[in-house]
């Protein structure tokens, strides 16, 4: 929990509308592609641009991908939905109103349960809860196009003129929205991890806020405990999960704060600066009667009969909580659970323990090692074409001594450099790395070095064990770092000993 | 259905219409008789008449997700009142005020 975030009696409410950015092959209403970081305004057309007289045509595989969502979310699918016009005047959207749903969105009453840590009361580690924040509604829309601000400082603040490129306008987007069941920061951003978990395990999106495809507002408001809900404010440019749970946790104590002071809180939106830590009114929101929403005479109605839903319910993936409840039966450690299930790396794991692999031991690798070298190597697991089965056999060669952890780790690098073109065995084949665990081998090398150093030998002697580190790299040194570090411990007190 | 002179502005600010005080006190009666107009429909709405929002009796009007050409992008920019940098020049979006 957060105690001390806000003064007693006070609580804080915070609901959160997340939109996600559907991976269609083209947009909501028209046959432009949707690829990210093509040149500005070439996948434009006259629906997008909203040129006069051109005809939106819903995109049948948005739908169904907006109903997987819902349904992998616990909600309930409308047999009938449609369209509204949303009207405001805003030069990232052309027609001077987004087509978005209204009176019944595709999809309502859903909800997540998040698992938030929480400290146990004689402070000895982290407990786990699980909460449950209900969804209120999923509904469809597209996306607006990008604004570039120029002027003297590039931000919207000070910004003379804008460019706008209307290649984002018209993609498929989803909002999920909350109920305000949230009441800390930390459950918000929990909720905010998993919903992107579930996003990715659906395979409706990548869900990256990096690249705008997953993004976050959050509703916060506060009450004194017990009392009706209090007037909220909309936070708006949360660029991760860390600015999400700073921005509420700012906004909730200026709340606080202006409302001690007797003053009142405004309805309105407020822009988080993540260098400064503040949020700032960007504006006085509009009511909602001010949309003027109203049904879009150019779409009809979309139906979803209980047969299509039920179809596309079989496509419900297995979902994070469940993968992470797997994981943890096969004894995986909490914390490399979730890093497996979160980061994508669950198809690798699941490869590599079918191939064999003990389950700890991959998932402590993949959230290791192998994290590291992708970082390094600035690639992403599927870039670098590591497959679990390839993983399950550089653990086995470890295993059967064949190769040290420390020369594991080195194949590993190679594995990566050749995007898994070549195996773990070839790869220690072609480098010449093999463990010198050979008993005869090993001694002979041992011998010269404990003959080479009698200092060392006599402080070891004199009952400083810890000198004996130096003789192992020292053997280590001699056999390029492929000797046995564990049969090469034991040599060495064997002979000094002796 | 009678606009008081103070709505005809609210919707005039809305759409982005500046209106003389002459003009909001000779478009007050006009809207609400076209409002008045609008409403007769509701005298002979029944309770077995499903709303509607259009004539059609369609539904799942849709496509596959299959890509058709987009514009070339000379022929967009063409009707742009500024280029800068292949974009939509405007002014700015969001005043210092807020």
């Amino acid at each position: 929990m957060s105690e001390g975030l806000l003064p007693a009696g006070w609580e804080l409410v915070v609901g959160l509308e997340v939109h996600v950015e559907l991976q269609t092959t083209t947009k909501m209403w028209c046959g432009c592609s949707t690829d990210f970081g093509d040149e500005p305004n070439t996948n434009v057309c006259p629906v997008c641009a909203g040129l006069p007289g051109a005809l939106p045509v819903p995109n049948r595989q948005a739908v169904e991908d907006a109903t997987l969502l819902g349904l992998s979310l616990n909600g309930q699918v409308a047999p009938r939905c449609r369209f509204h016009r949303k009207n405001y005047f805003y030069p990232d959207l052309a027609k001077n109103y987004q087509i978005s749903q209204y009176d019944v969105p595709l999809i309502h009453d859903g909800h997540l349960d998040v698992e938030v840590a929480v400290g146990t009361d004689d402070g000895t580690g982290d407990r786990y809860e699980t909460r449950r924040i209900r969804i209120e509604r999923l509904h469809m829309e597209e996306d607006t196009g990008k604004s570039l601000h120029v002027g003297e400082t590039g931000r919207l603040h000070g910004a003379d003129r804008s460019l706008i490129d209307y290649n984002r306008c018209g993609i498929p987007l989803l909002e999920v929205v909350s109920r305000p069941d949230i009441h800390d920061p930390a459950t918000a951003q929990a909720y905010l991890r998993e919903l992107q978990s579930i996003v990715r395990a659906t395979g409706v999106s990548d869900a990256r806020m990096e690249e705008g495809s997953i993004r976050c507002d959050a509703n916060v408001s506060v009450r004194r405990t017990g009392d009706e809900l209090g007037t909220r404010t909309e936070i708006k440019n949360l660029n991760s999960v860390r600015s999400l749970g700073r921005a509420v946790s700012y906004e909730a104590q200026r709340q606080v704060a202006v409302l001690e002071d007797g003053g009142t809180i405004r309805m309105e939106t407020r822009h988080w600066d993540e260098s400064t830590g503040v949020t700032e009114i960007l504006r006085v929101k509009e009511s909602v009667t001010d949309y003027r929403y109203f049904p879009d005479p150019d779409l009809v109605e979309i139906l979803s009969p209980a047969e299509r839903v039920e179809a596309i319910r079989t496509r419900v993936p297995e979902l994070p909580a469940a993968a992470r409840a797997r994981l943890d039966a096969a004894g995986v450690p909490r914390e490399a659970a979730v890093t497996v299930v979160a980061g994508g790396s669950l198809p690798v794991y699941d490869e590599a323990v079918a191939a064999g692999a003990d389950p700890a031991g991959v998932a402590n690798w993949l959230t290791g090692d192998v994290a590291g070298q992708l970082t390094a190597a600035e690639v992403t697991l599927e870039e670098s074409g590591l497959t679990g089965a390839h993983l399950a056999e550089l653990l086995a060669l470890i295993d059967d001594g064949t190769l040290s952890n420390k020369l594991g780790k080195q194949v590993l690098t190679a594995m990566v450099e050749r995007r898994g073109t070549d195996g773990p065995a070839r790869i220690a084949d072609d480098l010449g790395l093999k463990q010198v665990s050979d008993e005869g081998e090993l001694r002979g090398i041992v011998e010269d070095v404990v003959a080479g150093n009698p200092d060392t030998v006599a402080d070891i002697r004199g009952g400083n064990q810890k000198a004996i580190g130096a003789l192992v790299g020292q053997v280590m040194k001699a056999t390029k770092g492929q000797a046995d570090p564990r049969k090469t411990n034991e040599l060495l007190r064997e002979l000094i000993s002796g | 259905m009678s606009l008081s002179p103070d709505e005809v502005r609210h919707v005039a600010r809305l759409a982005r219409l500046s209106l003389t005080d002459d003009e909001v006190e000779a478009l007050a009666p006009q809207l609400s008789e076209i409002l008045g107009y609008a409403d007769r429909v509701g005298e002979v709405a029944a309770e077995d008449v499903e709303p509607t929002t259009h004539p059609f009796a369609l539904t799942d009007v849709d496509r596959l997700d299959e890509r058709r050409p987009s514009l070339e992008r000379a022929e967009l920019l063409a009707g742009a009142p500024q280029v800068e940098q292949n974009r939509f020049a405007v002014p700015r979006i969001v005043s210092e005020e807020g």
